[in-house]
């Protein structure tokens, strides 16, 4: 099985949208940063969201110079899952502070509430000088973003190459709109003893592996679950991950719909099969709910990322002791399809301060700062530069390690085409995840779901 | 002229105080600029938070805008796609199916529970506090506790049937799209039957004894009381609580979002929410304008109808 994150995924730029010119923030941002915000409590519905735009176009190419006179940032950031990873992440941003002057305000915000936040802010040309945002946020807006490739340069230089995919997701038409910070990984955690007692002595490397194993679990007493609800993070990763391993994919490297082929539909078959090995009630899960049932001990084997490991660590100790961590197996393509939230820097076209925020993201993404930060967070953030993969940490204790090259073997949202605005439509209204859900719970046969899910994408892709 | 001023008579109720009068004066003392004045703020407010996001909404639900491209006029061709959509008229069935049955559900119990808290009771006061709470509580806050309530693994309604002997697993509550329309439907009326039962309850304590009294000299049964006098009687708060559930159930979007976020498969997306993640979470803001535009005249339509229909008379 290869892991090489120069084989896999295919090489970089490949069917970009075309970009219309840049331009600034519109001559009506303000009026509608008012329709935005009164609107929410006028109308109650989306009366609220309809605010601004300028054009579309490349991300606004802002000199890099000194850091601005009194200069001050304000980040949007998720809140965060390892509690070390917020206190290291102030000590790093206090650490700017000292050396250059410019005071950082944290706005940390529940993870699901970023995107919305920093889609809004975008929108209306005001709000936080930068964000770090998940999935491909920045590829629905690069006009209103600042160009940042002198800022990947410079990191670039200090610690190695970029993983193809998470530089796939920071660029657009060759420039870099966003910083990768990581790939949240999401990977699976398991009972050591139970999965030994059903004739596992370690996680199937492969999906007919990972089918009997789920089958021995449930006829242990010990199913398997996974998230197959509307769950941004858990059902969006492992769905997607399936659909890829089978060889399916929603759209083509040309941009065609390609999600009623063959491919999908063998994945539909297998999660029919595999959706039967689960625990009942998956159909309603978010994010939380695979959590609190693995620490329960009511799950044998549950995908997520490592947080669920640290939560055991303080609240269920006999879960924790009993729990291994392993890399999704690989499907009949043969390769590492694996599908992570990745996290990334962007600064707004909008801020009166480039020059300091992309100075604050070159300090952030250092090794200096990072690598404590990254041990820290422990293995939260998969890295998505290459050398710092290579820090001892990640095989300090055996389960931070599976999640180690979550950012190396990951594909992008939209594979394989393009990413923008229909990616992450696609990836908003849920297509794959209830696609997957749709055949799993037996409510609609393989094809059908295919079907559906592709006269959905049509309409988001415009063809 | 100071002098002059203090003797300018004040309390008018109308008109002009006519010319040669100081502005300042004018101004104190004509009654329909006073009017004006008084109702400017008011104007300004509804103009600048429902006037303008509507306009707004209106534009564009006939553009193409996204979150990342400036939108062209495209007419009608949102909507026209929208009605062919199955997502978004799952949304519009499940709007209309959440709105009519919960305010179905909640008069009924609203009003049994106003003739209850009507009667002379022990510690009413009390009662109608605790009645009133799960209407006072905050929405996502209730909304967790249900989604609590509803867990698929954990769910202590689950629990107490299991343990009664009722049922031997888990109920799927929000795991199938009939149940999960149900359970929030569910939800829905436990918030909003209290709004119903205080409402109408004030209602009730406006029916003069005497009507009864005299329904009673007349040999009524108790159930003639209540339809021939006590029914009409509450005709108006009824007409005014139906018009505002109807408003705030059709729009509703923190219950659902917080119980299910639109799942599963879509099956409990209201209008709101759908809007709300395709404009939004998808980028597409004049799709989710184009969504949000339908719950308008839906709820002009259901002002209107309640308005006139239900209250039969003019205010």
């Amino acid at each position: 099985m290869s892991r090489d994150g120069d084989k896999f995924p295919p090489a970089l730029h490949t069917s970009e949208l075309a970009r219309m010119a840049a331009s600034g923030v519109s001559r009506r941002s303000l009026l509608r940063s008012m329709g935005l915000g009164v609107g929410a409590l006028a109308a109650g519905s989306l009366l609220s969201a309809c605010g601004g735009s300028s054009a579309g176009g490349a991300p606004q190419v802002v000199k890099s110079g000194p850091i601005e006179k009194g200069a001050k940032l304000k980040l949007l950031r998720w809140s965060a899952f390892v509690d070390a990873d917020q206190t290291n992440w102030e000590k790093n941003t206090q650490a700017f502070t000292q050396k250059t002057g410019v005071p950082v305000s944290i706005d940390w915000e529940t993870w699901t509430d970023v995107q919305p936040k920093a889609a809004t802010a975008a929108h209306v040309g005001s709000g936080p000088d930068l964000a770090i945002a998940f999935y491909d946020t920045p590829q629905q807006f690069p006009d209103k973003l600042v160009d940042l490739s002198d800022v990947a340069d410079d990191i670039s230089s200090k610690a190695g190459a970029w993983f193809s995919t998470p530089q796939k997701y920071g660029q657009s038409n060759g420039q870099w709109i966003a910083i990768p910070l990581g790939a949240n990984g999401a990977e699976w955690n398991y009972r050591v003893s139970w999965a030994k007692a059903a004739g596992f002595s370690e996680f199937p490397k492969d999906t007919d592996g990972l089918l009997e194993f789920a089958k021995a679990m449930k006829t242990d007493g010990h199913p398997i679950g996974l998230a197959l609800g509307h769950a941004v993070g858990d059902a969006n990763t492992w769905t997607h991950w399936l659909i890829w391993a089978f060889g399916g994919m929603t759209v083509d490297s040309n941009g065609k719909i390609a999600v009623d082929q063959d491919g999908t539909i063998k994945a539909l078959e297998y999660a029919k099969q595999f959706g039967d090995q689960m625990i009942s009630g998956v159909a309603s899960w978010d994010d939380s709910n695979n959590n609190k049932a693995y620490l329960a001990g009511q799950l044998g084997a549950t995908s997520n990322g490592i947080s669920i490991y640290y939560s055991a660590q303080s609240d269920a100790p006999d879960v924790a002791a009993d729990t291994m961590t392993a890399e999704f197996p690989v499907g009949p393509v043969g390769k590492p399809t694996q599908f992570h939230q990745i996290s990334q820097f962007m600064v707004y076209a909008y801020t009166q301060y480039p020059n300091a925020a992309k100075e604050y993201i070159k300090f952030m993404m250092a090794p200096e700062q990072y690598k404590p930060w990254m041990e820290a967070s422990e293995g939260y953030v998969s890295p998505p530069l290459e050398s710092y993969t290579q820090d001892p940490f990640w095989t300090s204790k055996p389960q931070f390690t599976p999640y180690r090259d979550a950012a190396k073997n990951m594909l992008w949202d939209g594979y394989s085409g393009p990413m923008g605005i229909q990616s992450s439509q696609a990836l908003a209204d849920y297509v794959v995840v209830d696609m997957v859900a749709r055949a799993a719970t037996g409510q609609q046969s393989p094809k059908d779901s295919a079907n559906q899910a592709a006269a959905q994408l049509k309409r988001i892709y415009g063809v | 002229m100071a002098a002059t001023t203090e003797e300018v008579p004040t309390g008018r109720t109308g008109g002009s105080p006519g010319p040669g009068v100081p502005w300042r004066v004018r101004m104190r003392n004509d009654s329909r600029l006073a009017a004006i004045l008084f109702l400017l703020p008011a104007v300004l407010i509804l103009v600048g938070l429902l006037g303008y996001p509507l306009v707004l909404g209106v534009w564009l639900s006939l553009t193409n805008e996204t979150l990342a491209e400036s939108g062209q006029f495209v007419g009608l061709s949102n909507f026209i796609y929208l009605v062919q959509d199955p997502v978004f008229r799952t949304a519009v069935f499940n709007t209309v199916l959440y709105t009519v049955v919960s305010i179905f559900f909640k008069y009924i119990l609203g009003m049994a529970l106003a003739l209850l808290l009507n009667r002379k009771l022990r510690f009413k006061g009390l009662l109608r506090a605790v009645f009133l709470l799960p209407w006072v509580v905050p929405t996502v806050l209730s909304a967790i506790a249900w989604w609590w309530i509803f867990d698929s693994q954990f769910s202590i309604l689950s629990w107490i049937g299991i343990h009664l002997g009722l049922i031997h697993h888990n109920i799927n509550f929000l795991g199938s799209p009939w149940n999960a329309r149900w359970s929030v439907i569910a939800v829905d009326i436990w918030r909003g039957t209290p709004f119903f039962a205080i409402s109408l309850l004030a209602g009730l304590q406006t029916v003069p004894k005497s009507l009864h009294e005299a329904a009673d000299m007349d040999g009524a049964t108790s159930w003639q009381r209540f339809r021939h006098v006590t029914l009409p009687m509450l005709s108006g708060i009824t007409a005014i609580v139906v018009t505002f559930s109807a408003i705030f159930t059709f729009s509703d979007f923190s219950l659902v979002y917080s119980i299910t976020r639109g799942g599963p498969n879509n099956a409990t997306h209201l209008l709101a929410t759908l809007a709300y993640q395709e404009a939004i979470q998808g980028g597409n803001l004049s799709e989710g304008a184009a969504i949000a535009m339908f719950i308008v005249p839906v709820l002009f339509a259901v002002t209107l109808l309640t308005y006139f229909k239900v209250s039969r008379r003019k205010w």
